[in-house]
């Protein structure tokens, strides 16, 4: 199918085996195993509380942050396990960034804001080359015609939709492998929620891209690949054509059918 | 703003056209092998069949997935829900064209009855609606559409003509003709139901250009 074009022998960057996390005495991720391919948008959805958004934080150990979690499995990221005490947490969040349900620019510049992350990961360059890479980041997505007058206004100066792209701007700039996405359009309107799914398909041509998403159809509409989450488990996890159309588990069916629950 | 989807629409699109050419080819080239009566031309024809009915669950595959995926609505719906149809009208203009070449692998095998001189005719105006109806949807032309609806009753004329010279002048009188006359027979009908699906086709594409569903209403047009 010409749509569908699906490269299956793209290698996984993210291969999580047997995962599970607690927080305190509650199992949130239940033995879930799943694999994230190179160049490819993979799509979570499933019901609130169902471990999407805490699976989607297992992968840059943002749930450090949380008291009282444990963890156990194994998450591969390019042939490392990051839930080892080992792993070098700077260098993981910078290969695998973060963008969040509300747009979350700091409140500095433009230029500032894209050069954040090149700073505080030591690899400011001559100046001349960070006015590349923030002309570079912002022509990524999309944003550079729109702002290439006001490098110097502040970031919250902006709309929410350019807010949003500025925050994938700021990640590019440090060349990560994966783009996460938490709910990244909840707050925007249609437009704008249509223009930044076509950037995700522009942006997947150099990254990989996990989305953890409510909306059913943008699950449907952007991603290769999908996961279908309940009560902790990934109940289903397959292309997406094939989990919209015919997917396997009744349970599944439920939920994008709007019987669930 | 350029949508992907709009892409994949364009994809559709080609694979329909494809689609309809193949089925042109496959009744013309039926057409050639009852006229020269050529047996390998015939069993080529239905050999071809097989690729036909691959690229049919392929646009099947295709629909599905996009209205899934994309929740499309108005004339992006209309144009969906046509493909799915124009796509099985096509594959079973592709089966007659087969069904005229099973006919033509029997006649071969036996002394020509008379000239051919109405089903040539006949198929003459089937290929041509076809072709209109497929042209009508590629250039979403409803006004070409709606000719090609109003073009089949001379297919219906041709075909009781046909039907009635057969049986008076040939079966009625010799006994030993029923066999091919049976067989020229059958020929004009699958002719006659190439123009009913072209027909088809071309009610679909006044829907899918005008929002108006015309099935079973022709008299309104």
């Amino acid at each position: 199918m010409p749509n569908a074009l699906h490269n299956t022998i793209a290698r996984p960057v993210i291969e999580v085996r047997k995962l599970n996390l607690w927080y305190g005495d509650f199992r949130a991720l239940k033995d879930v195993s799943a694999a994230f391919r190179e160049n490819m948008i993979t799509a979570i959805i499933g019901p609130s509380g169902c471990g999407k958004s805490t699976l989607l934080r297992t992968f840059n150990r943002m749930n450090d942050l949380v008291e009282g979690v444990r963890t156990s499995g194994s998450i591969m990221v390019d042939g490392v396990n990051i839930i080892g005490s080992d792993a070098d947490l700077i260098d993981l969040r910078k290969k695998v960034g973060m963008v969040f349900q509300r747009p979350n620019p700091f409140p500095l510049s433009v230029s500032e804001n894209i050069l954040f992350g090149l700073k505080i990961h030591g690899l400011v360059s001559e100046r001349n080359e960070l006015d590349a890479i923030v002309e570079k980041s912002l022509r990524a997505v999309l944003l550079w015609d729109d702002l290439k007058d006001r490098l110097s206004k502040s970031a919250l100066s902006l709309s929410l939709e350019q807010k949003q792209k500025l925050c994938i701007a700021r990640l590019i700039a440090v060349k990560p492998e994966v783009l996460l996405m938490d709910e990244p359009c909840s707050t925007l309107d249609p437009q704008a929620t249509a223009r930044i799914e076509e950037l995700m398909r522009e942006l997947k041509r150099d990254y990989t891209i996990i989305i953890v998403t409510h909306n059913m159809q943008q699950a449907a509409r952007v991603s290769d690949e999908a996961g279908f989450m309940l009560l902790g488990e990934m109940v289903e996890f397959g292309a997406t054509a094939q989990v919209f159309t015919a997917p396997r588990d009744k349970r599944t069916e439920d939920y994008i059918t709007g019987r669930y629950g | 703003m350029q949508r992907h989807f709009d892409d994949q629409l364009k994809d559709l699109h080609q694979e329909i056209l494809k689609m309809g050419v193949m089925a042109q080819e496959a009744i013309f080239r039926s057409i050639e092998a009852l006229k020269s009566r050529d047996k390998a031309q015939a069993e080529e024809v239905i050999a071809n069949d097989r690729k036909i009915d691959g690229i049919e669950n392929a646009i099947d595959e295709q629909c599905i997935d996009l209205i899934a995926r994309n929740q499309p609505m108005a004339g992006d719906l209309r144009f969906i829900a046509t493909a799915l149809k124009i796509n099985a009208d096509l594959e079973r203009i592709a089966d007659l064209a087969v069904d005229i070449c099973q006919r033509v692998l029997e006649l071969v095998e036996k002394p020509l009855l008379k000239p051919l001189i109405d089903i040539p005719q006949l198929s003459a105006i089937a290929q041509k609606m076809v072709k209109d109806s497929i042209d009508a949807f590629v250039s979403r032309d409803s006004g070409l559409a709606k000719k090609v609806m109003l073009a089949d009753s001379e297919a219906d004329q041709l075909r009781d003509r046909v039907q009635s010279e057969l049986i008076n002048d040939y079966m009625a009188k010799d006994a030993t003709t029923v066999d091919r006359a049976v067989a020229l027979l059958l020929i004009a009908r699958y002719l006659e139901r190439i123009c009913d699906h072209a027909t088809n086709i071309a009610e679909d594409v006044v829907y899918m250009v005008e929002g108006k569903i015309v099935k079973h209403h022709s008299d309104d047009l």
